[in-house]
């Protein structure tokens, strides 16, 4: 009896507009309010930390102490934070070293992977298969672990304490992930669309070139993939480029936050403007990148 | 066949190949093999390093002033990971299941929110932990004497007993966005009419989600298990920036990725050793490759063999 009710609901529930929160089961159990309040808890305890240092960083010492939940408006809204920060031209440096070695490195990553990825998935030549495994190993080997040799290879490259170094370092990190997503989509291009090409007597070169606009949301994952981790790197930096002119920022936040310790309004400046970009970039973003997760989970 | 054998290799695909190849061999692949290379030799004195075998791992796993540093990072490590697998992963798919729920409304605003403190560097998040964890501003104290549990207030990231739970959940706090996509994206992939024949069957919410919906995602479950387990083995920056180089407490806190760094780098009067630092790392690429391989073999292979 209750299947056959089971029954006429889905049936009825494939007309549109009832909204229906008991079709995937959960539902019936928790009902839509639940579900809201447990998610909207969830969402709140995930923006909680970040929220609080955004408005306290526009206060004066007192008020982050005396009132840290209230929003800085009229006479509480401060920049002493930013102003101290500001003062110190470092930061500047920081953020432009930090846009120099991202930048680099993705837009590297992007030209020689999608080459790469290209000449694997389109000719079939002797070892093709095996180089494609040699190149997929490093999606699951931590590069960290090879740090000594990496010190003592940029060392004899000359490379030690130059973003240069950086770059290629992150570079090797993110080819194998880069041309296995993009030799996945390259394999998809049609392969009538090449051969017109050819028989008008297009160069592999300018075949090349024309296909690669085609992969493009592929090329789009890969940059956003590469692009947070880098930026937000402690271990290289660290090790390869500690010296001022060479800090990114998220090594110069680990700097600064121990030398402004007891100034509460710097420190919160300084984290928040330490966020800002990647926020900004997540915001514009977010919604292709968690496609793009989606996906690529679904075809791994 | 002899002649379209030595056919010289077509120029143009070496062109494309060469720039990837080089540098992914010289600067991941040549690096991790000349690391393990090393942990064969020893350079603790002037000179070039002398080969000593299996020296340097009797040393690690032998020498209490090794040795008991490295037990303590792997049992940390250790720790550090199952909280991941006990309170991330589950956490990650209970949120994954509701966020599934067919016609919620505003779900992508949920995702964005929830999702977004993994985007964030592991230094600032660190940093803006402790500082809300921190007496002294006492944000995270007085919420807890708000709802009247003031008497369990303590240092959180200066206890012995504490410090190394509270870490990890800052990570757990950090991280479970990802897992929760990945499970998002297995679940929408489940297609309608098999849950749907299920509760025309009868069965319940839960005996869905455990009969139909667990099942299939056992290849998701070990594909986070792994990403979990190779990500925690490598960590290093939640540590460092929050605890310091000495993991405080007293090294309640020290993992595999700390203790190699102090030890090719050097800290405080201490110099850098870096064929013991090679020593360490190569340990940690077998605990990892170890990790990856029961993935591989114990892991996806029964699983397929059960959807097969």
């Amino acid at each position: 009896m209750a299947s056959v009710e089971a029954k006429i609901n889905s049936k009825s529930s494939s007309g549109v507009a009832v909204p229906r929160f008991n079709q995937f089961g959960v539902g019936n159990a928790l009902g839509a309010i639940g579900i809201h309040a447990i998610l909207l808890t969830y969402s709140l305890i995930a923006m909680f930390p970040i929220v609080l240092t955004v408005i306290n960083s526009f206060k004066k010492q007192g008020d982050i102490f005396g009132q840290p939940y209230t929003i800085p408006l009229g006479s509480m809204f401060s920049l002493l934070g930013y102003q101290t920060v500001f003062k110190r031209a470092e930061a500047l440096t920081y953020l432009q070293n930090s846009l120099i070695v991202t930048g680099g490195s993705v837009i590297v990553t992007l030209i020689f992977g999608s080459m790469a990825a290209f000449a694997i998935s389109e000719y079939k030549f002797r070892g093709n298969a095996l180089l494609a495994l040699y190149m997929a190993l490093g999606i699951m080997l931590p590069i960290r672990l090879g740090t000594v040799s990496i010190i003592r290879l940029s060392t004899a490259l000359g490379l030690t304490g130059t973003l240069q170094g950086l770059i290629c370092v992150y570079v090797a990190q993110n080819l194998p992930l880069a041309i296995f997503i993009l030799s996945q989509f390259l394999s998809e291009v049609p392969i009538d669309l090449k051969d017109a090409a050819r028989i008008d007597g297009a160069s592999e070169y300018r075949i090349f070139g024309l296909v690669i606009p085609l992969i493009r949301q592929a090329m789009f994952s890969v940059t956003v993939f590469a692009m947070i981790p880098i930026w937000n790197d402690l271990w290289f930096p660290l090790i390869m480029a500690p010296r001022d002119e060479t800090k990114t920022i998220t090594l110069g936040i680990q700097t600064f936050t121990g030398q402004y310790g007891t100034n509460w309004p710097a420190l919160l400046a300084a984290l928040t403007l330490a966020m800002l970009p990647v926020i900004i970039i997540y915001i514009v973003f977010s919604r292709q990148l968690i496609k793009g997760l989606m996906s690529g989970a679904v075809k791994g | 066949m002899q002649r379209i054998a030595r056919k010289p290799f077509p120029f143009h695909i070496v062109v494309f190949l060469l720039p990837a190849f080089v540098i992914y061999t010289l600067f991941m692949v040549y690096p991790l093999f000349d690391s393990l290379r090393l942990s064969f030799f020893d350079q603790s004195v002037q000179g070039p390093p002398v080969f000593v075998g299996l020296q340097n791992f009797q040393t690690l796993l032998g020498d209490p002033q090794w040795s008991d540093h490295f037990w303590n990072a792997l049992g940390n490590n250790i720790v550090f990971f199952l909280i991941h697998m006990l309170v991330q992963n589950p956490l990650a798919l209970f949120l994954a299941t509701l966020l599934t729920v067919k016609k919620l409304r505003g779900r992508a605003i949920y995702r964005t929110l929830i999702f977004a403190p993994t985007t964030l560097s592991v230094v600032i998040i660190g940093f803006i932990w402790s500082l809300i964890l921190s007496p002294i501003w006492g944000i995270f104290d007085g919420l807890l004497k708000s709802i009247g549990l003031g008497s369990l207030i303590q240092p959180w990231l200066g206890s012995d007993r504490t410090a190394l739970i509270v870490v990890s959940l800052m990570s757990v706090w950090q991280w479970v966005g990802l897992p929760m996509v990945l499970f998002m994206a297995a679940l929408l992939g489940i297609p309608d009419e098999l849950l749907e024949a299920a509760r025309v069957d009868g069965a319940s919410p839960w005996n869905v989600f455990y009969h139909v919906k667990l099942p299939l995602l056992l290849p998701t479950i070990g594909i986070v298990a792994v990403l979990t387990f190779v990500g925690n083995f490598n960590a290093f920056d939640l540590i460092y920036a929050t605890q310091g180089l000495l993991a405080t407490p007293n090294y309640h806190t020290d993992i595999l990725g700390t203790f190699f760094y102090r030890t090719f780098y050097g800290f405080q009067l201490q110099p850098g050793n870096p064929t013991m630092g090679t020593t360490i790392a190569a340990m940690m690429f077998v605990i990892i490759l170890g990790g990856v391989l029961i993935y591989m073999f114990g892991w996806q292979r029964r699983v397929a063999k059960i959807q097969g």
